[in-house]
Parts: C-alpha cells; sequence; structure tokens
C-alpha cells in the first residue's frame, strides 16, 4: 500500500497513510455507487435523454484500479464510465449536472452519460465507441514519454473491446516503444448479451498480452485492494519506463447492459449466476477487509456524507440551468473558422 | 526566391515547423526512410521518436495521434496514399472531429493528417481515391486541397499551427510540379480563396490538380475572347463563399471543376451554394465536371478521360456561354 496517494491526505486527521488510503477508496466506491443508483432513479422517472450503462457491481475494480494513479496521471474510460471519473477524483456536481444535460455539466451539456469526462483530473474523456479509447490512451502514454514527464495512463475497456482491431493495434505499439500505459479490462462477462465465451475463443483476455511481449495478470475484481495491489505493481513499471502492463479484473455488473425496460425480458444470464455475484459485493467485501484497521463507527460516517455528496450533486443538477441554444454551436473548433475574402494571384 | 517542387515544400513546411516548435512531430509508415520524398533529412536532425515510423495500422495510429494531441503534441499524421484513411476514418471522425464539441471544449485536438491522391497513374480503384469531399461532411475537421508548391507549403504551416484537425489533401500528380517559393517565412490563412486568373464572363472554381488545368483553360479561352476567373478555394473547409459569390455576381456563370466522384462531392457543394446564394445573378445553369461516378479502372485506355482537362474544361465553359 501506499505506492500513489492522489488526494488530500491532510484532512484525514489523526490517521494513518493507509488508513486515510483505504477510507478514501472506500469513500470512492460509496461514490461510485451511489451516484449510479441516483442516476438509476433519474433514468427511471424519465429525466436523462438517451441511454445509462451503470456499473454498479464493478466498483472494486474501478476504485481500486484509478487509486494507484497520481493525481496528475492519466486516465481513459468508455461508455460505462460514470464511475472512472470519480476513481480518479472527479468531484460529483458537475457529474451529475452533466448526465442532466446541465450547463455547469462537465462537458456543459455536450457529452452525456456515455461522454463523462473531467479533463482537470486527468479523465481524457470517455468514448462510446467500443475500443476506440485503447489508441487514445496508448498516444496520450506516446505524448508523455516524449515529453520526458513520467505520467502513466490508465487505459478501462471491456471484454467486449477487446475484439475490436484496437486492442491489438494498440497493444502492439504500446509494447514496441514502451510506453508508460496500463490497460485495464473490465472483463464483466458480457458484451451487451453476448457472453465472453461466445466472442472470444480464450476464456482471459490477459493471455493475449503473450502476444505482444507485455506481462499480464488477473485479478478478482470485486476485491478492490487486489485490484489496486496489481495495477500499482503495473504503474510503477509503467513508471520505470518498463513499458506497458495488461491488468484483467473478472468482474459483474449488476444491472442490464443499459437502463430501461429494452433488456427486461432477456435470458442471457440467470437469477442465480446474479446473486452469486452479488454475495461477493466489491462494497461488502471491502467492509468486511476493513473491519481490523478502521472503526465501523468511521464507515458508518463515510457512508451518510457519501449520501450527502450525492444529494447535493443532485441538487447542484436540478438547480443549474440549461444551457442557452446558441451553446449548441460553440466548442466545434478552436481555432475559429473566418473565411477570408479571397486574394489575387497569378497562381 | 527559390524554384521547388510541390513535395521540397511540403518537406520545408514540416522542417521549419519541427525546429520551430518541439511539440510537433512526424509519423506514419516509413516516415524515417524519406520513401515518399517528404521527409528526406528529418530523421538525422530530430532523431527516431520525432520522426516515428509506425506498424501498419492505421486506425491504431490515428488514435494515437489523436492522444498524443490531447496532452499538448502537435502530431503531422503521413497516411501516405489517400485510400488508407479509410482504415482511420473511425478515429477521424468519431474522436478527432467530435472531441473538442463532445468534451465541451475541455480539449481539443491540434493534429494534421496528410494524404496523397495518387489517381491517373494506373494504380486501380483501390489506391486511387480523391476522397476529401467525404470529409466535408463531418463537422469539425478542416480540409485543405493545395494545388502548387506556395500553397502546400503556406497550407501545411498554416495547419501544423492550428489548434484543430486538418486534413490536407495532396495531389499526387502534382509533387514533382515546381513552383517559386519566397526565401523568407510565409503561412497562407485558412478560408481565403486565391483568384488565380481574373475574368469577367465565367467563374470557373477548381479544386487541387485541376487548378492548373483551369488556368490552361482559361489562358485558350482567353485567345478566343473569352474571359474566365479561375478560383482555387484552397481550403474546403472552411470555404471562402464570399470570393466565389462575388465572382459569380461579375460573370453570372458557374462551372465547378473535380476530380472527386460526382454524387455528394465537392462540386456539388459548391454548386448548391451558389445556387442558393447567388442564384438571381446566374444567367445559365450551373454547371459540373467531376469523375464519374465510376470505379477507377486499371488500364490507362479505360481511366483516360476520367478527370476533367484543360480541353474538356475549356469546352464547358464555352457551352455554358452559350447557353
Ligand atoms: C464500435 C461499436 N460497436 C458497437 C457498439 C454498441 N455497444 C455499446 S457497448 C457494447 C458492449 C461492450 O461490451 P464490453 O466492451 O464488454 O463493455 P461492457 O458494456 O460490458 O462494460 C456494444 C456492443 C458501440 N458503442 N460501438
Ligand atoms: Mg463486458
Amino acid at each position: 500500500m501506499c505506492a500513489a496517494v492522489n488526494f488530500d491526505i491532510s484532512v484525514w486527521g489523526g490517521m494513518s497513510v493507509d488508513q486515510s488510503l483505504l477510507l478514501e477508496m472506500y469513500r470512492r466506491m460509496g461514490l461510485v455507487r451511489q451516484f449510479d443508483e441516483a442516476v438509476q432513479k433519474l433514468f427511471n422517472s424519465g429525466r436523462i435523454p438517451g441511454s445509462a450503462h451503470l456499473s454498479i457491481g464493478q466498483e472494486g475494480e474501478v476504485v481500486g484500479a484509478c487509486m494507484a494513479l497520481r493525481e496528475d496521471d492519466y486516465m481513459v474510460g468508455n461508455h460505462r464510465s460514470h464511475g472512472h471519473p470519480i476513481g480518479k477524483g472527479a468531484g460529483v456536481n458537475a457529474l451529475m449536472a452533466e448526465i442532466l444535460g446541465k450547463s455547469t455539466g462537465v462537458n456543459q451539456g455536450k457529452g452525456g452519460s456515455m461522454h463523462l469526462a473531467d479533463f482537470s483530473v486527468g479523465s481524457l474523456g470517455e468514448s462510446s465507441i467500443v475500443g476506440s479509447g485503447l489508441p487514445v490512451a496508448v498516444g496520450a502514454a506516446l505524448g508523455s514519454q516524449m515529453q520526458g514527464n513520467d505520467r502513466v495512463t490508465l487505459c478501462f475497456f471491456g471484454d467486449g473491446a477487446s475484439n475490436q482491431g484496437y486492442f491489438h493495434e494498440a497493444m502492439n505499439m504500446a509494447a514496441l516503444w514502451k510506453l508508460p500505459v496500463v490497460f485495464l479490462c473490465e472483463n464483466n462477462g458480457y458484451g451487451v448479451t453476448t457472453p465472453n465465451n461466445r466472442a472470444a475463443a480464450l476464456e482471459d483476455i490477459s493471455a493475449r498480452a503473450a502476444g505482444y511481449g507485455t506481462p499480464s495478470s488477473i485479478v478478482d475484481g470485486q476485491q478492490c485492494l487486489e485490484v489496486y495491489d496489481a495495477v500499482t505493481e503495473a504503474v510503477e513499471r509503467a513508471r520505470r519506463g518498463d513499458g506497458p502492463t495488461l491488468v484483467e479484473a473478472k468482474t459483474y455488473r449488476y444491472h442490464h447492459h443499459s437502463e430501461g425496460p429494452l433488456y427486461d425480458n432477456m435470458t442471457y444470464r440467470s437469477d442465480e449466476e446474479l446473486a452469486a455475484w452479488k454475495l461477493r459485493d466489491p462494497l461488502l467485501l471491502f467492509r468486511e477487509q476493513l473491519a481490523d484497521s478502521v472503526a465501523v463507527a468511521d464507515l458508518d460516517r463515510m457512508d451518510e456524507q457519501v449520501k450527502q455528496d450525492i444529494a447535493a450533486a443532485l441538487e447542484f443538477a436540478e438547480q443549474s440551468p440549461l444551457p442557452e441554444p446558441e451553446e449548441a454551436y460553440t466548442h466545434l473548433y478552436r481555432t475559429p473558422v473566418v473565411v477570408i475574402e479571397g486574394e489575387l494571384s497569378n497562381g | 526566391m527559390a524554384n521547388i517542387t510541390f513535395l521540397e515544400a511540403v518537406a520545408q513546411a514540416q522542417r521549419e515547423e519541427m525546429a520551430r516548435d518541439e511539440s510537433v512531430f512526424l509519423m506514419g509508415e516509413d516516415v524515417s526512410g524519406n520513401v515518399y520524398g517528404s521527409s528526406g533529412g528529418l530523421l538525422d536532425e530530430f532523431g527516431p521518436q520525432r520522426v516515428l515510423d509506425t506498424p501498419i495500422c492505421e486506425s491504431g495510429f490515428t488514435g494515437v495521434a489523436i492522444g498524443a494531441a490531447m496532452v499538448g503534441m502537435r502530431p503531422i499524421v503521413d497516411y501516405t496514399i489517400a485510400s488508407f484513411m479509410y482504415l482511420a476514418t473511425d478515429q477521424l471522425v468519431s474522436m478527432a472531429a467530435k472531441s473538442s464539441y463532445m468534451y465541451g471544449g475541455q480539449t481539443h485536438i491540434p493534429a494534421v493528417f496528410r494524404a496523397a491522391m495518387f489517381y491517373n497513374g494506373g494504380i486501380a480503384a483501390q489506391h486511387s481515391d480523391r476522397n476529401y469531399s467525404m470529409y466535408m461532411n463531418v463537422p469539425g475537421l478542416k480540409v485543405v486541397v493545395p494545388s502548387n508548391p506556395y500553397d502546400a507549403k503556406g497550407l501545411l504551416k498554416t495547419a501544423i499551427r492550428d489548434e484543430d484537425p486538418v486534413l490536407i489533401f495532396e495531389d499526387g500528380n502534382l509533387w514533382g510540379q515546381k513552383g517559386e517559393i519566397p526565401d523568407e517565412e510565409y503561412l497562407l490563412p485558412f478560408g481565403q480563396a486565391n483568384i488565380c486568373h481574373a475574368g469577367s464572363d465565367v467563374t470557373i472554381v477548381a479544386i487541387a490538380a485541376r487548378v492548373g488545368e483551369s488556368i490552361k483553360a482559361a489562358e485558350a479561352l482567353a485567345k478566343e475572347g473569352i474571359s474566365a476567373e479561375v478560383i482555387d478555394p484552397r481550403t474546403l473547409v472552411p470555404l471562402d463563399t464570399a470570393t466565389i459569390l462575388e465572382s459569380v455576381a461579375k460573370t453570372g456563370r458557374l462551372l465547378v471543376v473535380d476530380q472527386g466522384h460526382r454524387t455528394c462531392g465537392a462540386a456539388g457543394e459548391i454548386a448548391a451554394m451558389v445556387a442558393e446564394k447567388g442564384f438571381w445573378n446566374l444567367q445559365a445553369p450551373i454547371k459540373r465536371l467531376t469523375a464519374p461516378d465510376m470505379q477507377i479502372p486499371f488500364s490507362s485506355a479505360l481511366e483516360r478521360g476520367f478527370y476533367p482537362d484543360a480541353a474538356m474544361i475549356a469546352l464547358a465553359a464555352r457551352e455554358l456561354i452559350e447557353e
């Protein structure tokens, strides 16, 4: 533990670094869970346009991986990424406002649920084109290498995304150029309704790393600390200049692929399977683990604080104004497109 | 003044910008080896990281360029042949064009994507694309089509300093063409058309290598007493509509010349723009000269005649005058 600290320890008066790190992990996992629960309610009440992909059940790997980073490291997410920016340290107010399409949202209402990004904490954007974030993460790592800083980029992607060409191209370039990137496969067993064993011949996605001369590991994604340890090691390797690592976290999403009635009567997975995973809930498991080092009262107090933070985020989002219609026409270009009338030359 | 080729002009622009700004780097297949001739000497001067040979994976390395741009680098991606951009089109459209907008201006992608159009050379359907029009349909991209060495250098330098993704379509038929380049530094702004040949009877808007053919046509027409004005838009996005409309207001006739395919092409867009905004100035229907909506054949016996040349342009202009 303690390899990386990407939060302000000073607020945790009287605690050891390890204790404060554990509590911060617990806090962020709680935030990810309760954020998505709030989104679910908003969705059910018809408040969210479009779709929402929740990561309830996956909080262990989301937070465990992000907490292994430094504050100035980069992170790239995907379509199921409300939790990733939270894990990376983003405030929940602007994320919630974005979900509701408000002008105070992280993307000022232009991105929404599938594209949350808070660049101020190194969250480089979530791309909802499956797999497309992989080479972008490699590019950020190339940028760090060229700039001579020691930032690391963490790239989340799903088991489904591992079948895109992007995955292979990204792994190859990252290994070839020894780039400081950590690939974190969130293997939740399914891409929409297709189980992994009907999309890939090998059960373990991590096995593919060998084809690129890249080390890999498999971790229990429901165990936040196991993920944290594996990613910490991968981050250290990347920071040393020794290149990428692939970490595969076996995990599960409790909800269907996305919210709404579309999947209600689908039988692609069994109730028993879901129930079995719920017994290994990442928050419950983590609470049990913390029992020795952190007082139960502190954990309860933390739960309460998270509840208040989410309530405040909802309040903030609700109270925030919608963007003005003319805002639809901003941000397309950074260098404005101006047309200067032609010049006469002799060609 | 120096008399150099289009390709040498491109190489100069890249060299000067890489020397000026260390965040500028070149990437693509075989760039260090200078296979196509636009990166000679760069490896020695800037080293293998800033003259970065990539594996053959256009979609992946385009994503890499975009990621690097997000964290402050300024990549120049060389696709060599424009047909290979199709593999990269997901990244160009979904990431490069959309990131600034979709993330509410938190980021932007200052990257240049160079692609050469190798049509009219007997390399058949899969290597002969003139595909700039497709990318005009993607808000967030800028599309540049230089027609001579001077423009190639000035526009590329502007592209490298631009904060947005810029696609530069170089006409392979022009790579060897020579032109005068001033010794002092210059940049050419985007969105400013070039009136290459002034005239008052008919406006000819031409793209890339069609500009040279149109100038030849205008010179031939002049001998017959027909005064043609040839306009090179230089950049299709942004498009200098004002210059085109002013010219049409004067001439009352518009011929658009484009080596791309006809349907949904640049010529169609320019024609529609003039039909909407300059209709009452027109004395004759607008005419388009384009490549046919047909794949590009291998045999030169078949490919010949696909792209409007000076004679075809002059003929079309005469027909317009007679209407
Ligand atoms: C290129 C592309 N193809 C298809 C989709 C539709 N789609 C969205 S998410 C998804 C499943 C992705 O599965 P996985 O990578 O395992 O991530 P998970 O949803 O399980 O977190 C699909 C098919 C898409 N967004 N992009
Ligand atoms: Mg999945």
